[in-house]
């Protein structure tokens, strides 16, 4: 009796699990599987991909498309960058000395990262105008430092705090300086840390919206996010759906590569700033 | 501590946060300041050096518009019925990926597929797959026998906030999990043992340790995501551009600012976002703090 219970909670559990998995695969499945059908074949809904490439060919062969690609890169590698130097070094005054601000500055970090990035806009635009900048790429690396900064400056200072303070006693007692204490002794011991607060940053630059959408206007400046939402149909029947399917399946792909080969640490990462915080 | 030292730290710390509070007042604070400067202004966006004091004008007119109420109200209803959602599944998922069944190391990689997807390419994605004629849903429902002929799921104006809701349910609910597993991990399995062995029914454990004891992971995991989901602009504006049904408080200011070009009203309305999100943010760590309070 006992037995036959525990059995079927195990099929029900597992067949749960399999739901799970359904709903979080399948549609970007779904997007593969359209990609590489051509014409009618796209409105017949076969479960197996027909894997013709020539809507991936066409995006390679499509210089928009491919400079979007390398802005979209250029801006969320330099925003992890910046965000990584300007969060670690505040993370260490943070997480290892002792002075009166630090819990308000704390405070303050993490209210900047929850409000609404369309609050600052009108002020950004006459910034990024006034620096010149508008409707290049470099001007998203800096309105992004606004979401990234405290982002990891809170993941990281919970990762400093992580460390035993015994590993600096011995460099305190030497007269060592600060500088010194951060580069030679932690920076080396966090390179796992620095790794999953990088790429949660870099996935949040690469998947930022709004500012991309408001701060570039021309096609050749975009980012992959805004390209994709602006493809557009000549008519509502001739959408391009098989188009976008390939360049959302191109574009997503090398963050979920990354995302499944770093899986444990972007977990550390992400719950390390909110359990402990 | 001397206190030459302790001076010295301090200006050490200061010298560490010199950085992130230069970029604090330079992307934060002064477009802040300069937004709610210009919202008691009437500049417009093509020359925003031409303009005079206008007072609380602005700020009328934003409450005045019938639009700015339609998307207080989507904003709400989107934000309480998708976050509602997310948490019983997150909280149903992070129990199902805690037991220990075969499987379940590829259900947690496989849930962070939804999470790292861009908004936009998530949206598109759903998008075709319930486009009216040809998506793979109206396929299956109509295959089924449960529809007659396809439902026009984007294009109608009562279903369409029910997708923007669905398609949030499926990217953000990832997170949720995460953060229950996280705070499930932290209960010590002793106390599920001992539950066990004075046969205490399985859905009391639930209902009297396991929920009790998950209340900080969740209380955290939806402050977040309440205040994630009230500055939500892209997948409502990539889906239906400024459609009325699903025009949120972020798509509303950022149409009077950039489409409109009004300076000084579409600054108006994101002060009254701000305003917004502020009460909430304070309203839910208030419960939060009331919970810890007579939890202790």
């Amino acid at each position: 009796m006992y037995r036959t219970k525990r059995r079927i909670v195990r099929g029900l559990q597992i067949f749960a699990l399999l739901l799970v998995l359904v709903y979080t695969l399948f549609p970007y499945y779904w997007a593969f599987v359209s990609s590489t059908k051509q014409g009618a074949a796209l409105y017949r809904s076969a479960l197996l991909p027909a894997l013709d490439f020539t809507y991936y060919r066409q995006l390679i062969d499509n210089p928009i498309f491919m400079g979007s690609l390398v802005n979209s890169a250029y801006v969320a590698v330099s925003t992890t960058f910046l965000s990584l130097v300007i969060g670690v070094s505040a993370a260490y005054a943070l997480g290892r000395i002792d002075f009166p601000q630090r819990r308000a500055m704390l405070m303050i970090v993490l209210m900047i990262s929850i409000f609404p990035q369309v609050v600052v806009l009108s002020g950004l635009f006459e910034l990024i105008n006034w620096m010149g900048l508008f409707n290049r790429p470099s001007a998203l690396i800096l309105t992004y430092l606004l979401s990234t900064v405290p982002f990891t400056t809170w993941i990281l200072t919970t990762f400093i705090r992580e460390f035993p303070r015994e590993l600096e006693e011995a460099a305190i007692i030497d007269g060592c300086s600060h500088f010194r204490i951060l580069t030679r002794i932690l920076l080396p011991l966090m390179g796992p840390s620095l790794a999953s607060t990088g790429i949660l940053a870099f996935i949040l630059a690469w998947n930022e919206f709004l500012f991309a959408l408001t701060f570039t206007l021309t096609d050749e400046n975009r980012t992959v996010p805004v390209a994709i939402g602006l493809i557009a149909g000549t008519s509502r029947f001739e959408y391009p759906f098989g188009q976008i399917m390939a360049a959302s399946v191109t574009v997503t792909l090398p963050l979920i590569a990354v995302v499944l080969v770093f899986q444990r640490r972007i977990v550390a990462g992400l719950t390390a700033g909110a359990v402990k915080g | 501590m001397s206190a030459k030292l302790a001076r010295r730290d301090h200006r050490a710390a200061w010298l560490f946060l010199l950085p992130v509070t230069a970029v604090i007042l330079l992307v934060a604070v002064w477009p802040l300041a300069r937004t709610f400067y210009f919202s008691f202004t009437n500049a417009y966006l093509d020359d925003p050096s031409a303009y005079s004091i206008v007072g609380f004008d602005n700020f009328i007119e934003v409450v005045t518009d019938h639009s700015w109420w339609i998307a207080v109200k989507n904003t709400l209803v989107f934000t309480v019925i998708s976050v509602a959602i997310e948490t019983v599944l997150g909280l149903a998922i992070a129990l199902l990926l805690n037991s220990a069944i075969p499987g379940r190391g590829l259900a947690r990689a496989a849930i962070l597929v939804p999470w790292a997807i861009p908004v936009v390419v998530a949206t598109k994605m759903w998008e075709w797959m319930l486009n009216d004629q040809f998506g793979v849903i109206n396929k299956i429902l109509s295959g089924l026998g449960l529809v007659d002929h396809g439902i026009a799921w984007t294009a109608s104006s009562s279903l369409i906030m029910g997708v923007v809701i669905f398609v949030d349910v499926w990217m953000t609910t990832p997170f949720m999990v995460l953060l229950i597993l996280a705070g499930l991990q932290l209960i010590s399995p002793e106390i599920f043992e001992a539950a066990e062995v004075d046969g205490i029914p399985a859905w009391k454990r639930f209902w009297s340790i396991t929920l009790p004891m998950l209340r900080p992971a969740i209380g955290v995991a939806v402050l977040f995501r309440v205040l994630d989901a009230l500055r939500m602009f892209d997948l409502a504006y990539v889906l239906a551009a400024s459609n009325e049904n699903v025009m949120t408080v972020s798509i509303y200011a950022r149409d009077r600012l950039i489409s409109f070009q009004e300076l000084g009203v579409g600054s108006a309305a994101s002060t009254w976002v701000f305003l917004l999100v502020a009460l909430v943010a304070i309203i839910i760590i208030g419960v939060l703090r009331l919970d810890r309070a007579t939890g202790a």
